[in-house]
């Protein structure tokens, strides 16, 4: 037991320090390949313009670039996919044929069709169209935007961490057949579908029908919590700070609650009894929108809100090396940022569980509300 | 210039709330000790609605 503990205790602090320093050495690639550029580019410009690529998905899984010795930029990663449903049906290429271009200046021409990539969004040429151009607004004047279902580096998050949560807990279970036990990492996993049962799902959604929605609520919480550790690891994801795939998971609880929600649920919702007859229709009305917008629209923004100002905080204090060089000193910056990052990190693993168990919770307490037995009450 | 004057207003009322939030649920724990899961809880999920206001709002406000 002693060893175990010692064990978990020292994989937490290996995990937290190799977050910070691959965080560290992924960035100061990128950076050092600014301040290389003849000195004339604006640094705080830069970092600002990095952070918010950052936060963006992306079409290219690109690690770090940096300018080599004979001024060329080189950009490791790899490229993914791009998948297209155009005017003219489906077209897919690599995203290694824009070069890392991303304000529209590469054009590729696929089957006919002319296509530039502009902050990363994919944007299709008009016919007779050969350059990209803009107006005023920095709109593109001569393309459009069309469907787009490339595997980008969300998409990669997302299928690798489903794969990894499939094989974890399929092992899991396959345990359970042979002994009493789990051994090995699924008894690390155990204690957490515990809690998830019997901390969130119970007491929210009442010991008769928990059972049903423990499933849905198990997945969403490991989905959120894992993806928020990858989203700290210098592999970059931001999955869960991508507003589709906030919205789609808020989606889906609501979903789960409408459907599932019983006659008292819609009774209070439609027609409150107990309150004056004049009244009832202006409580429909705000039951109404708080069921149906209110609510899934605080869990997409919560999720989205938090980890992308997390995303944005830890990677403007490892910024600060670049920006307070002048004036604390080389050293004096990087140990700044150095100490303030560290703590960071330290709270968005925190924020990452935290952000994962409120999202679970509030999705078990909207689907007990909509379940709840109203007989005994009143 | 007006946007940051709003999101500071937003961050003051999300301050303000989170402090009484917390404040009070300190309270609680002290005058019942026993009770600290349940006021933990309940804690967290008001913390999470005024988060989400609050998130909301500075989205809006963007």
């Amino acid at each position: 037991m002693k060893i175990a503990e010692k064990t978990v205790r020292f994989l937490t602090i290996a995990m937290i320090a190799l977050f910070t320093a691959a965080g560290f050495a992924a960035v100061t690639d990128k950076k050092q390949d600014i301040q290389n550029d003849g000195g004339r580019v604006n640094t705080k410009e830069e970092v600002e313009a990095y952070i918010l690529h950052h936060i963006k998905d992306s079409h290219d899984f690109s690690l770090w670039s940096y300018t080599s010795d004979e001024g060329e930029r080189k950009h490791v990663g790899f490229p993914l996919p791009v998948i297209l449903w155009t005017s003219k049906g489906l077209v897919t290429f690599m995203s290694s044929e824009f070069h890392h271009n991303d304000d529209g200046h590469v054009i590729v021409e696929k089957d006919g069709l002319k296509f530039a990539k502009i902050h990363s969004k994919i944007f299709e040429l008009d016919n007779n169209a050969v350059t990209i151009s803009f107006d005023e607004t920095h709109h593109a004047t001569n393309a459009h935007k069309l469907l787009d279902f490339s595997i980008t580096k969300s998409v990669v998050g997302i299928l690798f961490i489903g794969f990894l949560l499939l094989f974890w807990f399929s092992r899991l279970a396959k345990q359970y057949k042979t002994k009493q036990i789990p051994t090995g990492f699924a008894r690390v996993l155990e204690p957490l579908v515990l809690y998830v049962r019997d901390e969130i799902a119970r007491p929210n959604i009442g010991d008769k029908h928990y059972r049903r929605f423990t499933g849905y609520l198990l997945t969403v919480f490991f989905f959120i919590w894992v993806l928020n550790l990858a989203g700290l690891t210098p592999l970059g994801f931001n999955v869960t700070g991508q507003l589709a795939v906030t919205g789609c998971l808020a989606i889906f609880t609501l979903v789960i609650y409408t459907v599932s929600g019983n006659k008292d649920y819609w009774m209070h919702m439609i027609w409150m009894p107990g309150v004056p007859f004049l009244i009832r229709p202006v409580l429909a009305i705000i039951e109404l929108a708080g069921a149906l917008i209110i609510k899934p629209f605080s869990l997409l923004v919560r999720l989205f809100a938090n980890i992308s100002a997390g995303h944005i905080v830890v990677m403007s204090l490892i910024a600060i090396m670049f920006t307070l060089k002048e004036s604390l000193g080389v050293v004096g910056a990087t140990g700044l940022s150095l100490v303030l990052s560290f703590f960071i990190t330290l709270i968005e693993v925190l924020v990452a569980f935290l952000q994962a168990y409120i999202f679970t919770m509030l999705s078990a307490l909207f689907i007990g509300m909509a379940v709840a037995d109203h007989s005994e009450a009143h | 210039m007006y946007n940051l004057i709003g999101a500071g207003l937003i961050v003051i009322g999300a301050g303000i709330g989170l402090g009484q939030i917390g404040g009070k649920a300190m309270e609680g724990i002290a005058r019942q000790p026993e009770a600290t899961g349940k006021i933990q809880t309940a804690m967290i999920i008001i913390a999470a609605l005024l988060e989400g206001l609050a998130f909301g709002a500075l989205f809006l406000g963007k």
